[in-house]
């Protein structure tokens, strides 16, 4: 670099263009979380959703399977699972793993309750009406 | 060591090293896991062994960070730290913390750590990454927060360099920015939202501070360039960093419910993402180019020049590959994330962190530079290191490349697990890359303990 571009001048864009650009950021937030509620389905957050993403959190599902694409890639995407399995498959599955065929990925056996089980299901059906822009491209997620 | 206080930074270095081999052991199992499904369950279920290989992680770099920054930091500032005893304290109060969680993680069911700890009281758990319990995160606030005040407290009564300014900034950000790891509403949009605010305004902001500013003061040491041309750099590319990085948020915010133009501020600033990083590799060579001196550490040169090269491949070519909009589309939360992830996660901060131990460490214990056959071994670590990176990089998106095509491209789209089954070869492939990974980590603590003849005492 020239002589002529000192090393103030670089602090002073750097610290100018940080404050710029992160202001950007704070405005765009802004404006999202005013546009959110047409699009994140929270007008379906029952108290039954609410305790279902507990029953999801604190078994740590997000360490083998994605939800919106986020996640760990071990275990099948489950923002759609509600819509591509429905309620009843969903709540079998869970109850009869482990599977325990031999060399095969195996899920933990959680122990739900029913009524954690029903919550778990209201998360998962509110999630799969998020308005994600069609992704994922089709049903297998 | 010009500052009798900088030796508090050893004990964070070793610790760093040692969570380094657990993190990658626990990937080692992991890989397995994903080809021999049944592999150590249900002793260690995969979401379990994933929590410890990830939070160990970022643990080890921020003990990392964190002895680099009390090595750095008197010797920038010309005064000893503040409190070298504060520092010690909070070592011991991090590593005993950092160990009982993993212990937590091992032993209880994870339902049941959460409610020994208090997540119903804050519910913050299960969330990827920020697994911890409210305990632990908590006590990462107050660790940060001791060493923090330890720091701008050694800062304040001393000179103020670029180098050092850049740094705190960096880390007073990192604390910052982890306070969002305690908001998680019940809105799982919100949720995800804010979750990035600690997770990319790390990796791909502050982060990336911390990163330029520690590769920097290295530089200076090892090639002797004056200190305005090198500062001038750090701060160019750490303004590409923020300008690129901030709004680069956004190629987050496509498909998790949150308004659609986050498509085009996301694309445009994320692609050049790459900037900062291809800035960093140009400065590293460069100043190397241009050395005024023959320092007789090659070791930390080669991780530094390294570190440039593979921050740029994995966090720049790597995040460019399935950063836009319509192809991320379909890579999203495929193999080709996991492929970034790693590759950019060991270009850009495994590396820095290994470059200032390699440069700090030998002068910690007396000597400029470690004997010629200690830098060999040293050296032959980086290569196996660096290239099994490569390679476990190449095969997971080779696999992601394929997962992508035969479950969300083809008409006929095959389930998850059918197409898991498809791709397996290359998760075999990566394994054993894995596995020469976990050799040259061998090779790298062996590394320490070869003896020789060694330079003078300073340089």
């Amino acid at each position: 670099m020239s002589g002529i571009f000192t090393k103030s001048m670089a602090r002073n864009i750097f610290y100018g263009g940080t404050v710029f650009f992160f202001l950007l950021l704070l405005a765009l937030t802004f404006d999202t979380n005013k546009t959110l509620p047409k699009l994140d389905n929270s007008g379906n957050l029952t108290p039954q959703v609410i305790a279902g993403k507990k029953v999801w959190e604190t078994r740590n599902c997000i360490g083998c399977h994605t939800l919106l694409g986020e996640g760990a890639y071990f275990a099948p995407e489950l923002g759609n699972v509600y819509k591509r399995r429905g309620p009843e498959f969903i709540k079998a599955w869970i109850q009869s793993q482990p599977t325990g065929a031999p060399g095969r990925r195996q899920m933990p056996q959680f122990n739900l309750t029913n009524e954690e089980l029903d919550n778990l299901v209201e998360f998962l059906k509110y999630s799969s009406e998020i308005n994600t822009a069609n992704w994922p491209p089709n049903i297998e997620g | 060591m010009q500052y009798k206080s900088q030796a508090v930074a050893k004990p964070y270095f070793i610790a760093a090293i040692g969570l380094f081999v657990g993190q990658i052991l626990f990937g080692l199992i992991m890989g397995l896991q994903y080809v021999v499904g049944d592999f150590l369950f249900p002793a260690l279920p995969f979401n379990i062994a994933r929590m410890v290989h990830t939070n160990l992680l970022i643990v080890w770099l921020l003990f990392g960070f964190m002895g680099s920054a009390y090595y750095l930091i008197p010797e920038e500032t010309e005064t000893e730290l503040y409190s070298p005893k504060l520092a010690l304290a909070l070592f011991w109060i991090f590593l005993i913390a950092g160990a009982l969680t993993i212990v937590g993680y091992l032993a209880l069911p994870y339902a049941t750590l959460a409610k020994l700890t208090g997540n119903d009281i804050l519910e913050t758990m299960g969330r990827e990454f920020l697994e911890q319990p409210l305990i632990t995160k908590v006590g990462i606030v107050i660790v940060a927060l001791g060493f923090l005040f330890n720091i701008s407290m050694t800062l304040l009564k001393g000179r103020k360099t670029s180098i050092s300014m850049v740094l705190i900034v960096g880390l007073w950000g990192l604390a910052i920015f982890f306070l969002f790891s305690f908001y998680n509403p019940h809105n799982l949009v919100k949720d995800k939202f804010y979750w990035w605010w600690v997770v990319h305004l790390w990796v791909e902001g502050v982060w990336e501070l911390i990163l330029g500013a520690l590769l920097a003061y290295v530089l200076i040491k090892v090639t002797g360039v004056d200190r305005e041309v090198i500062e001038k750099w750090l701060y160019v590319i750490i303004t590409l960093a923020l300008v690129t990085g901030l709004i680069g948020t956004g190629h987050h915010y496509y498909w998790i419910g949150t308004p659609q133009y986050w498509q085009w501020w996301g694309s445009i600033f994320s692609a050049l993402e790459p900037l900062p990083f291809f800035a960093m590799t140009v400065f590293a060579f460069n100043m190397v180019n241009r050395r005024r001196r023959e320092h007789p550490n090659k070791a930390a040169v080669l991780w530094a020049l390294g570190t440039g090269v593979m921050a740029f491949l994995g966090a720049g070519v790597w995040g460019f590959l399935h950063t836009l909009a319509p192809v991320n589309y379909y890579t999203h939360g495929s193999q080709i994330t996991a492929a970034h992830g790693h590759m950019a996660f060991y270009g850009a901060y495994v590396m820095v962190v290994l470059t200032f131990i390699s440069y700090a460490m030998p002068i910690l214990r007396g000597r400029a530079a470690n004997s010629e056959r200690s830098q060999v071994l040293e050296m032959w670590s980086f290569w196996l290191m660096t290239i099994a990176m490569v390679f476990i990089t190449l095969f997971l998106t080779a696999a992601g490349i394929l997962q992508v095509w035969l479950q969300r491209v083809s008409d006929t789209p095959m389930s998850f697990m059918a197409t898991q089954d498809q791709i397996s070869l290359f998760f075999w492939m990566r394994e054993w890359a894995g596995v020469v990974f976990f050799t040259g980590l061998v090779l790298y603590l062996v590394s320490f303990f070869v003896k020789g003849e060694t330079k003078g005492a300073n340089a």
